[in-house]
Formats: C-alpha cells, sequence, structure tokens
C-alpha cells in the first residue's frame, strides 16, 4: 500500500552506488534491500534475528538487515553479496566457497561468506577458534559447517 | 580418502568421481540465484493464510465480509472455494486446502487473503470471523489410543485414532525363540522433530488460458502437478510445476502443500499473479517432519550371538494428517533387515492421529527411529552376554547379494568394509579413555530410490532428454536439485558420456512444464534413478555422434575417442554439428525403471525394496559430564558405501550435514507441543546445532561400486545420518554407564538415569512400556528359499 | 516475511532532548538503540509504540572515560561488540567482558548496545512468541492478557530475568547514570530492577540509562558463567557473576549475582562470606570443595526456575548451583594468576 504519507528520504550507499529512497521508517534493511532494490541475494529466515541469514556489512560490520531501520543508515555504506565480486572477478571468499564445497542448498551461504569477509577484514589470519566464534550466530542446515571453515581457512592462508 | 581408480568397466572415468564445484555455484555465492520468494512478477499479489488457533474444533462459521472491506484485499477464500480432497498418497486423501468444517491442529489453514502486499493480507486475515466449537484435543500415542472422549479426529479412521496398522511375520518367528538361548525386549522413544530448512517454504502462481504454472520450492514438482490438476480441476497439460531452486528441503517440501493450491486459485479468481511466502512459525506447522516413534523390540540370540528370531513394534504419532503415513508406518519395519540376517522376523506397526502438525517425511523416513532402537538393542544384547557389540553385529551382518527375510534383494553391501574402516580411523581414539570419555558405534543402510512411486503407475520413474543444437548440449530431466547436487550429478553423468566438462552442458530440471517425468527428491532416488536416466540419454547421443563422425572420417565408430572436449579429432562442437547436418534434430533420451524383482508380493511389500542400499558405520567419540549431563561431541568418524562417488566433493558435503543433522537429533532437536501447541516454533526456541557444537567429521568413502547404480553409484544423502544417532546414545553409555533410551539424549535425562542407578535402580531413562495396540491378526509371508535367497 | 508495525521515528539531537521526547509523548513512546530486543518483539506483537525515540545516532551515548576514582564511565550507546573487543576493559573487568561476549550472536552484538542488554525485556516461553500464538494458548498478563500463563495463582508476572550483563555489572558494584527530564541521578544496577517479570525495570519509562560507571577493579577480579543449550545465539538458562577481591593470597570480599532464575537478577553475595579469609590457593587446589559446595548451595537458594524456559527447571536450578562453583573458581584462578 501506499506509504507516502511517512516516507523520509533516506540517503545511503548500496555496494559502492549512491542512493536516495523513500522508505517508511518501519522498514527494515531486509525489505529495503529485497523489496525496494530488488537485491535478493540477501536472505531471510526468521526476520528476528536469530538465524544469521540476513547479514550485510554496513560500513563494514556484520549486521543482521532484519533488524536494522532505516535511521540507523543515513549516509551509510551497505554491501551485500550483490557487491562482492568486481565485475565478474568472484571475492576469493566466493570463490574458496565454490571450491571447498562450503555451500549445498546455499541459502545461509550469503550471509555466511559476508560474516566471514567482516572477520577477515578485521582479523586476517583467525584461528580455526575465531572462525568458529564469528560466524556462530550463522545457522546452516546443509553442511555440517566443517566446508565453510575450510573455505574461511584457505582465503586467510592464501591472504598471508 | 581412498577412491577406487578412476575406470568403469575397463572405461576411464573422467569427470567422474572428481572434486569439482557444484555447477550451480555462481549463482548461490554472488547472490544471483533466485529462490521461490525471489520471484516477482508485474501485477503480483500477496497472500497470507489464516490458521486456527484451535487445536481440535469445528468450524460452525466463516465471515470473511470484513476482510475484504480491509484496504488493499484483493480476494478472500475459504474451504468452500477449494473443497476437493487430497493427499500425497491415494490412500489417505484426508486434506483440503482450507478446512471450513473441522479444524485438527493449531495451524489448520481456514481461509487465505491475497491483497497488494502481505502487510494487507495480514490485515485482512485479521479481520476474518471464525466461529469455532472447541473439541478434546489428542496430544500424545497413549491417548490416540484410547476410545475418543469426543470424536476422532478423522471419520475414515479407527478403532480409536488409530491411522494405518500393519502386522507382518516373514519365517517362523516363535521358532526362532524357542531355540534361542538368550531373548532380550527393550522399550524405546525417538521424539519427533522437523527439517527445519533456511528457506521459509514459497509458492507463486500465474494463471493464464486455463493454465496454471506454478513456482514453488518444492522437493516434488510431479507430485505437486498431480494434486494441483486434481483439486483445481483441470487437465494434468494445464498445470506446469517449476521446481524454483531450493533453499533446503530434507524432506520437509514433498508434499503438496495448501499455500501450494491457495496461490493457484487465488491466481485464476483475480487474474492477477499471487505469492505466498511462509513465516518461520508456519513453517513449523507445516512440518511433515519426523515421527514421535515408540517402540519395543524383543530378539532372541544363540549361543555364539546369532539373531535367531525378531520381534519389532511401534507406535507413531503421526499428527493431525496422513501425509506419507502408511509408507513411514511400513518403513520402521522394513530395514532392520538390510544390515542384519535375520532369519525370523515380525513387524507390527500403528501410526495414530494426534492434534499436532502433520507428520511425514524426514531425512531416512522412518527408518532413523527404529534404527536407534535396533542398534542400541544389540548394544545391549551384547553387553548381557559378553560379546563385543561389533563381533555381534559382524556375525549377522548380510551379505551380498542376497536377498532378507522380507524379499529385499540386497546387491553390493559394503558393510564389513564400512565397519573396518570406520574401527580402523578411530583406532586411536577408542584407546584413550578417561572419565566421562565414551565412545559408541552404529552401522545402518538405506535406500537408493523407493523401488514403487507413491501413486500407483507404470511411468518410468525418471525420463531424461538431450538435445544437442549448434553444438550445445542441454539436458532436461524432472529432478530437482535441492542443495543435494542432483544439477551437478546430472551435469557430470552427461559430461563423462560426452567428453565434456560439468559446466558444458545446460540444465532445464524440475519443471513439469519442459522437462519429462522424474518422481521427485525423495528417497534418496536421485543419483541413482535419474543418473541412470541420464547416462543412457547421454551415451545415445554420444553413439549419434561418433557414428558421423565415424562415417565423416569412414573409420569404425569404436576407433573415435570421446574425451576432452573431443570426439575424434574433431572438437565437440564441430562434431555435434557434423551430426546435426546429416542427422537433422539431435535429440536423445533415456529413462529408468526399477527392476521388478527386487521385493517380495505381499501386501505393504511396496516399502523397502530399493534397486540399491547403501552401508554406513558411524564411531561417535564424546565426553559426558556426570554432574552436569552435558555431552561434548569430540568427533565423528562416518564410513558410507557410497558405490561409486560422482563428486567427492559433494559426497564429503552429504556425509558431513548428514552427520549435522544426526547430532541435533540425538542431542537436541525436538518438536515438543505443551497446551495443545507447538512450544517453540522458533529458530531460538527449536535447538539446531552452531559452528560451536559441531565436532570435526571424519569422512571415509567406501566405494563398492554396485552393478546397477550409474558408474556404480549409491546414495548418499539419507545413508549418513543414520548410524550417529544410536552410536551417541551408546557413547554416553560407554561414558556414563547409563542408557538414554529417547532421543534427544539431553542434560537431565542422563542426569535422571544417572540418579535412578544412584538410587539403585536401573541406570536408564526411557519408556517404561509399550502401550497395547490392536495390532491386525499377521500376515505371513514366507520368507524367500535358500536359492532365492542367494541371488 | 515478518514485518514491524508502523511507527514515527524521532531522531532527537542530544539525550536531554530524547527525555523530553519521551516525556512529552509518555506511553506512546519507546526507547531504540540497537532495537535488536525491540524489533523482534514488535514484529510479534508483544510491544507497541506509536513512536521510536532513536538513540543509536548519539556521540555523547559512546563515550569511554576513565573516572576521577580509577574506574570506568561507558556510554549506554558502546555496543556489545566495542566492550567484547576492547582488551584493557577484558583485564580490568573479565566478568563483565565474558558477560558481554556471551550476548546472543556476533552479529547481533554488533547493534545491540550495553544499555540496551541492561534494559533487555524478561523472557518467558508463553509470551515470547507471535501474536496468534499468544492468542491461541491465551494472552497472559505481560501482554494483552491477565494471568501468568506459567504459574497460574501467582499475583505478578514470572517472566524471566535475561540480561547477562546486568548480573556481571552488579556483581562489580558498577551505577548506571539515569537521564530524564526532571534531571538526572545515579543508582547502583542492582536498583535498576523490580521482582516482576512485566514491570521489571525500577526506572521511569522515559528515563533514559545514559552511561554506566564500573568502579575500579584494583584487587578484584570477576567472572561470569552462562548456562544454555548452545554456546551462541541463546539467552541465559541460568547465569552467575561473581566479584572476588584479594590483594594478597586471601580472599577479602566476595559477591555473587545469579540470573535467568526469577524476574530480576539476584544479588546473593551473601552466600559469598564463607569465602572471605579462604586463600586463593586452597580453593583452587580441591581443599576447600565443601565450603565451596555450600557456598553454591546457598548461593543457588533464591533461584526459582519455572517451566518457561529451555530444558527442566530442576535441572536449571541444579546448574546455578554449578555455575556459582565454576564462576568462584573462575574469578579466583584469575586472582591468583594476576598475584603470581
Amino acid at each position: 500500500m501506499s506509504a507516502s504519507d511517512d516516507r523520509d528520504v533516506l540517503r545511503l550507499s548500496v555496494n559502492g552506488v549512491e542512493q536516495a529512497l523513500l522508505v517508511g521508517p518501519y522498514t527494515t534493511l531486509l525489505e529495503l534491500l529485497r523489496e525496494d532494490l530488488r537485491l535478493t541475494g540477501t536472505k531471510h529466515g526468521c526476520e528476528l534475528g536469530e538465524c544469521g541469514a540476513c547479514t550485510v556489512l554496513v560500513d563494514g560490520v556484520a549486521q543482521l538487515s532484519c533488524l536494522v531501520l532505516p535511521a540507523q543508515l543515513d549516509g551509510a555504506a551497505v554491501t551485500t553479496i550483490e557487491g562482492l565480486a568486481e565485475g565478474s572477478v568472484l571475492h576469493p571468499l566466493q570463490r574458496a566457497f565454490m571450491r571447498s564445497g562450503a555451500l549445498q542448498c546455499g541459502y545461509c551461504t550469503p550471509g555466511m561468506i559476508l560474516a566471514a569477509k567482516a572477520l577477515l577484514d578485521a582479523n586476517p589470519a583467525p584461528s580455526r577458534e575465531e572462525i568458529r566464534q564469528a560466524l556462530a550466530g550463522n545457522l546452516c542446515r546443509c553442511t555440517g559447517y566443517a566446508s565453510i571453515i575450510e573455505a574461511v581457512e584457505d582465503v586467510a592462508r592464501s591472504a598471508s | 580418502m581412498n577412491l577406487s581408480p578412476a575406470t568403469h568397466d575397463g572405461q576411464a572415468l573422467h569427470v567422474v568421481g572428481k572434486p569439482l564445484p557444484r555447477v550451480e555455484a555462481v549463482g548461490k555465492v554472488t547472490g544471483g540465484t533466485l529462490y521461490a520468494d525471489d520471484i516477482d512478477l508485474s501485477g503480483l499479489l500477496h497472500c497470507k493464510l489464516l490458521r486456527s488457533h484451535h487445536a481440535h474444533a469445528r468450524v460452525l462459521s466463516i465471515d470473511t465480509s470484513s476482510a475484504l472491506a480491509v484496504p488493499g484485499v484483493v480476494a478472500v477464500i475459504t474451504g468452500q472455494d477449494l473443497p476437493a480432497r487430497y493427499g500425497i498418497m491415494p490412500t489417505c486423501e484426508d486434506e483440503v486446502a482450507l478446512e471450513h468444517e473441522k479444524v485438527r491442529f493449531v495451524g489448520d489453514p481456514v481461509a487465505a487473503v491475497a491483497a497488494v502486499d502481505e502487510a494487507a493480507a495480514l490485515a485482512g486475515c485479521r479481520a476474518i470471523r471464525v466461529e469455532y466449537d472447541p473439541l478434546e484435543a489428542v496430544e500424545s500415542i497413549e491417548q490416540a489410543l484410547l476410545s475418543p472422549g469426543s470424536e476422532p479426529i478423522h471419520d475414515y479412521a479407527g478403532p480409536a485414532n488409530i491411522h494405518r496398522l500393519a502386522a507382518l511375520e516373514f519365517g517362523d518367528v516363535e521358532a526362532g525363540f524357542a531355540r534361542a538361548d538368550h531373548i532380550r525386549e527393550d522399550v524405546f522413544f525417538f521424539e519427533g522433530n522437523t527439517h527445519l530448512p533456511m528457506e521459509q517454504h514459497s509458492a507463486t502462481a500465474q494463471a493464464a488460458n486455463g493454465h496454471v504454472t506454478l513456482w514453488s520450492s518444492t522437493q516434488n514438482p510431479h507430485y505437486v502437478q498431480r494434486i494441483l490438476a486434481s483439486v483445481l480441476d483441470l487437465p494434468m497439460g494445464h498445470v506446469r510445476v517449476v521446481a524454483a531452486p531450493h533453499g533446503g528441503g530434507f524432506g520437509g517440501k514433498c508434499d503438496p502443500f495448501s499455500h501450494e493450491i491457495v496461490v493457484c486459485k487465488l491466481a485464476m479468481l483475480t487474474g492477477r499473479p499471487v505469492k505466498c511466502t511462509l513465516t518461520r512459525e508456519e513453517v513449523f506447522y507445516t512440518h511433515r517432519g519426523r515421527h514421535p516413534v515408540l517402540m519395543w523390540v524383543r530378539t532372541g540370540v544363540d549361543a555364539s550371538g546369532r539373531i535367531c528370531a525378531m520381534h519389532f513394534r511401534t507406535a507413531l504419532d503421526g499428527g493431525a494428517y496422513g501425509s506419507y503415513g502408511p509408507a513411514s508406518t511400513l518403513y520402521t519395519g522394513a530395514l532392520q533387515t538390510t544390515t542384519y540376517a535375520i532369519p525370523a522376523y515380525r513387524f507390527e506397526g500403528a501410526r495414530v492421529f494426534t492434534n499436532k502438525a502433520p507428520c511425514g517425511p524426514k531425512r531416512g523416513h522412518g527408518t532413523p527411529q527404529p534404527r536407534f532402537a535396533l542398534e542400541v538393542h544389540l548394544d545391549k544384547i551384547a553387553e548381557e552376554i559378553g560379546l563385543d557389540p561389533v563381533e555381534l553385529r559382524r556375525r549377522n551382518y548380510v551379505k551380498p547379494f542376497t536377498r532378507t527375510v522380507n524379499w529385499l534383494r540386497i546387491t553390493s553391501c559394503g558393510l564389513e568394509e564400512v565397519t573396518d574402516r570406520v574401527l580402523e580411523a578411530s583406532r586411536e581414539s577408542r584407546r584413550e579413555r578417561r572419565p566421562g570419555h565414551g565412545v559408541g558405534f552404529a552401522v545402518s543402510s538405506y535406500m537408493c530410490g523407493a523401488g514403487l512411486p507413491i501413486y500407483w503407475n507404470k511411468l518410468p520413474h525418471s525420463e531424461c532428454v538431450i538435445n544437442v543444437g549448434r553444438g550445445g548440449v542441454t539436458l532436461f530431466c524432472g529432478a530437482t536439485d535441492i542443495g543435494q547436487g542432483s544439477d551437478s550429478v546430472l551435469a557430470t553423468v552427461a559430461a563423462e558420456e560426452l567428453g565434456l566438462s560439468p559446466g558444458d552442458i545446460r540444465l532445464v530440471t524440475g519443471d513439469t512444464g519442459l522437462t519429462p517425468v522424474d518422481l521427485g527428491s525423495y528417497s534418496s532416488r536421485v543419483t541413482f534413478m535419474a543418473g541412470n536416466a541420464a547416462r543412457m540419454a547421454a551415451s545415445r547421443m554420444r553413439e549419434l555422434i561418433v557414428a558421423a563422425v565415424a562415417e565423416e572420417e569412414g573409420c569404425a565408430p569404436s576407433e573415435i575417442e570421446v574425451r576432452e572436449g573431443k570426439i575424434g579429432r574433431l572438437m565437440f562442437e564441430e562434431a555435434a554439428v557434423l551430426a546435426e547436418e546429416r542427422l537433422g534434430t539431435l535429440s536423445s533420451h533415456g529413462s529408468y525403471s526399477p527392476p521388478a524383482d527386487i521385493g517380495g508380493r505381499y501386501k505393504g511389500s511396496g516399502v523397502g525394496p530399493s534397486p540399491a542400499y547403501s552401508y554406513s558405520a558411524a564411531v561417535v567419540d564424546l565426553d559426558a559430564d556426570h554432574c552436569t549431563g552435558e555431552v561434548h561431541v569430540n568427533k565423528v568418524w562416518l564410513a558410507h558405501d557410497i558405490g561409486r562417488a560422482i563428486n567427492e566433493l559433494a559426497v564429503r558435503g552429504q556425509v558431513e550435514g548428514g552427520v549435522y543433522m544426526a547430532l541435533g537429533e540425538a542431542l537436541m532437536e525436538a518438536q515438543v507441543y505443551r497446551d495443545g501447541l507447538h512450544k517453540q516454533p522458533s529458530m531460538l526456541d527449536y535447538k539446531s546445532l552452531t559452528f560451536l557444537e559441531m565436532p570435526e567429521v571424519e569422512t571415509i568413502l567406501v566405494e563398492t561400486v554396485d552393478p546397477e547404480g550409474p558408474y556404480g553409484a549409491k546414495e548418499v544423502g539419507q545413508g549418513p545420518l543414520l548410524p550417529v544417532i544410536p552410536a551417541v546414545v551408546s557413547a554416553v553409555h560407554d561414558a556414563l554407564g547409563v542408557w538414554v533410551d529417547e532421543v534427544p539424549v539431553t542434560p537431565e535425562k542422563i542426569l535422571k538415569a544417572l540418579d535412578a542407578r544412584a538410587k539403585g535402580k536401573e541406570g536408564r531413562f526411557g519408556p517404561k512400556s509399550f502401550p497395547d495396540v490392536p495390532y491386525p491378526p499377521l500376515v505371513k509371508v514366507t520368507p524367500p528359499d535358500a536359492a532365492a535367497a542367494a541371488l | 516475511m515478518l514485518r514491524l508495525p508502523r511507527f514515527r521515528y524521532l531522531r532527537p539531537q542530544s539525550v536531554a532532548e530524547a527525555a523530553d521526547l519521551m516525556a512529552e509523548h509518555g506511553e506512546q513512546a519507546m526507547l531504540v538503540a540497537g532495537g535488536t530486543d525491540l524489533l523482534p518483539k514488535m514484529k510479534r506483537g508483544q510491544m507497541e509504540a506509536e513512536i521510536l525515540v532513536g538513540l543509536g545516532h548519539l556521540a555523547e551515548l559512546r563515550q569511554l572515560e576513565r573516572s576521577d576514582d580509577g574506574g570506568l564511565r561507558i556510554g549506554a550507546g558502546v555496543t556489545l561488540s566495542q566492550i567484547v573487543h576492547d582488551a584493557a576493559l577484558a583485564r580490568l573487568y573479565p566478568g563483565y567482558v565474558r558477560a558481554a561476549a556471551l550476548v546472543s550472536s556476533p552479529a547481533l552484538r554488533n547493534a545491540g548496545t550495553i544499555g540496551g542488554n541492561l534494559c533487555v525485556d524478561t523472557r518467558c516461553n508463553f509470551y515470547d512468541q507471535s501474536y496468534e500464538w499468544r492468542m491461541a494458548v491465551g494472552f497472559c498478563m505481560k501482554k494483552d492478557g491477565d494471568i501468568c500463563r506459567v504459574a497460574p495463582a501467582s499475583k505478578r508476572c514470572r517472566a524471566i530475568a535475561s540480561s547477562d550483563t546486568a548480573p556481571a555489572a552488579m556483581a562489580l558494584g558498577a551505577t548506571v547514570t539515569l537521564v530524564s527530564s526532571a534531571g538526572r541521578r545515579e543508582v547502583p544496577v542492582s536498583a535498576l530492577y523490580e521482582d516482576d517479570g512485566q514491570f521489571y525495570l525500577a526506572k521511569a519509562a522515559d528515563e533514559i540509562i545514559e552511561s554506566i560507571q564500573l568502579p575500579a577493579a584494583t584487587d578484584w577480579s570477576s567472572s561470569y558463567v552462562k548456562v544454555r543449550r548452545r554456546g551462541s545465539i541463546d539467552f541465559p538458562l541460568a547465569g552467575v557473576a561473581v566479584a572476588l577481591k584479594a590483594a594478597g593470597p586471601v580472599i577479602e570480599e566476595g559477591r555473587i549475582v545469579i540470573t535467568a532464575v526469577a524476574s530480576r537478577p539476584l544479588d546473593v553475595s551473601e552466600a559469598a562470606e564463607p569465602l572471605v579469609g579462604c586463600t586463593l590457593a586452597s580453593l583452587l587446589e580441591g581443599q576447600r570443595d565443601e565450603l565451596l559446595t555450600g557456598v553454591a548451595a546457598s548461593a543457588a537458594r533464591p533461584a526459582k526456575p519455572l517451566d518457561n524456559a529451555d530444558l527442566h527447571y530442576v535441572w536449571r536450578k541444579q546448574m546455578t548451583r554449578r555455575g556459582v562453583e565454576q564462576a568462584v573458581r573462575e574469578a579466583a584462578t584469575a586472582l591468583l594468576a594476576r598475584s603470581a
């Protein structure tokens, strides 16, 4: 339904593109990305902050987009899974996830990769335990997690 | 990993067996893959379902007038708009898309609203007034078996709330017990749990010109197509079901669902596309997950530990509807015989209705519960007769190429190998002893596809078409990739035959409008069945192209080598164009039907037969705290007889995922009810393992090269889950000396068992008795004679 | 998809203005900082507000400064992650940092603030459910109903105190500064809570936590033990915060606070009195196990878990005792390491 009465202009950068959007204050970043911007790579599994599927980066920090309000975003830089590759060149984490079999159904993958990116950006050489701790809010029902750890370790190794 | 040399029937294998990335991976790591809820169509309406908040009630009236007045609401429907009954199994068509006479669990859909957005649809639902007359709710197996206080949940069932009964005897069980030196009885309970796919179910329908198209996160587009045609009263050919890229199934997206039917109906009524995406809470109500099962097992063994006879009883809590229930019931008794040579076997099973979300198939469908009971029971027998539990099992292992007492045909069987390998790999850990440390072992077996379809028909179980045009290869198959990697299997098989890489094959799968039939992604059937169909189609295409090239070159087809993108001296594309020039349209097809003689011919024999069985063995190493009852799993070794790994990476992933799900079921996952309501319908409260609980898994693949599997391949999607659950229970016993005969094994249950032991009672937690079930007279089946038993 | 109901979002330029807005709008308004507690509850209809007064953007709430007495003053808008990744803080207040590190999941801690965590809503599995679920079971007094579903005879709501950092802050003797349109006051963290699951905060609705003050921790160490099913995501089923003081080898003072076993964190420091005079070494080498068991038993005595959280309430009570033993040992270990 039209919500023109209570929408405000929100300025933010999404995957490097500056945008000015008219959004209601109650529109979560998840809805804004998936429905207003049609960036459906960001997934949703609970919308309550319990599963990690909707993880994106806000100013480089992993955030649960289902719990982020527009007011918390003014002037922010948002990175979604669609913004990771440089043109057709995949990000090392994307390649490593493919190589290690770190995805099956793929539904947790965008959130998982972004959570891993936030970790590696802050800590380029994490221990296995640090990887497990950093990703412990991202549930996966397919892989049993081992191949995901392997993929993150793989990227950390090749970066060092 | 120690895989067999990459040859098959004397031919070198070029892509089969390689650990290649999955063919659809790029879309999944870039966000490009469009899952069902990612689909957007012009003019799309959004649908929400109004669900019952009573566990059991008559629906007296439904007033939708205020809903239609809600701004943005376009259409409202109730059961009167969709009166046709349906069910996945023809023997229990007990569902309607929207109930307008009676609701049977909290969450049962009663009305649907289509609106311009989800918020308006939700407001519309909340404006609907439903008048209910509440009935007494049935919440447990025991309660269901009693004469119902008020009316039974279904009027077609009975006595009481019994949905389905089975009673089968193979061989002379009494004589078997009579010659046994030792007889033991045990009772077990397996609490139900759910699939919890990361993706919430979603379906979008479009209708035009008397045709309906549905995009849905379904595992079984063909069965959904069939039910839609029936419920919507449309010809099959006017219903197209497309399985959208799938965010996880595990059996939970196998049934035709209310929301799928409702969006089709609303699209037909409004002329606009309609989408319905379930919330997480609704996914818990949609369920069709693991049945809670009470089990009683009695086994007689001789002095050497050989099984003389076994009697297995089960009682399944089916929830509110039939779903796959008749099959689920029989599965609780069917596969005990595929690991152990039981000379005389009696199975009695019952499924009851309760006022809870309906149960159905979850990874291992009906077999993880009895497998848990059987393996733990054997551990107890071994302990009692002073025999090593592994040795007890080995003395009873089935042999390859034999027939079981219930007529199941066993072909390749790597039981001995998986046992040897898993014990060898875990040797050091088993040697180490410290207080609270425990190690458990168990084996299991699973089908490579159900031998019979869900509804009676003689169509091939899987069909595949390959078209080659202008040098490009497109493979069409109804199989549905639910994340298990079936697209990669199909592409790999076709690539192997055509000398290409999997990435060269364009795939069109899981689309009833474009692809030939495949029954669906259930019963671990896709690699075996669709793989064989694809291999047949691809080898025929190869013959066509090779023949054309041979003719051009003036040599025999056998002289033309097909490998690495070349057919003879020509690049594949050149060769394909050459063949098209000579032969016209290049199209080949393949299909697969299971052999006819893989099972018996008795009522109930439809469940259990499979063209092959996979075998798994697990060792679980854990520490259990006798003060807190908490369990920390250190490592799991899982050896799996895969027949042949088509893609080693994908196989390993399925093993690790199966171990993960098993540990969740063994330790914490449970679909628990209170006051007639699901107690914990959220990702926070329904506990599944995070990174921090998941131990290291060592996967060992054993390749027995099945004579009928594609390149010898067997299943891996479900089998590796099975032995882990009993191995956890066994390891807890090893650690603390108490038995927890009820899954999940929670800290409080362990402490209760320890407490019982401290009070001088049996160190055990579990059900005390098995209820009286009015099983019918036994159907006595003569087992195969010696000649028939040795294939 | 679960969505938020409509609301207006106000963006004050200062804490004082926020306080004025809260006073102006009264019951229609709620405060929001990280939103990690409020937004899921608004989606499920557990909390309703026509107006949200935002605090997350206020730089004045994100200061971290040493106070004159050698303690630390932390702005309420500092995120849990900032606390967790502050190595200096972890040396001084290991129990508090540990508690922050055990809140939910990493991404949630990136949004959740320390002020918000002190105010985190009490929890109950009859209440933390969707509107439709609660309607089906019958609404409870905490929202939309008039009885307590877990204890129908209870006159008050029995929802569970679920903040991890509150008991840790209480064990440190921390205070909070509250700002409202009426002024500013400083109260002990322990004074923030009522023994009532519904009206669980003792502060006025328009009072804003501006900062938390941790007193100097010289000669103190602290610990926090959280009992739950999984190592991440889950709320506490029982939580124990301990602070011990020992300038030398002998314990001089001890504090114990337990949580998630009542509607507010319970200061049970009296139970720690037998620890005074014990040497750290004797405690850790197993010579005082009986004494420690006694301390744990009396510390856990007021714990009254009910059947409204994960796992069995009897087990949760048992685990509270275990948690006390473990938390005392951890704090003693840290003190011993420091003295050595």
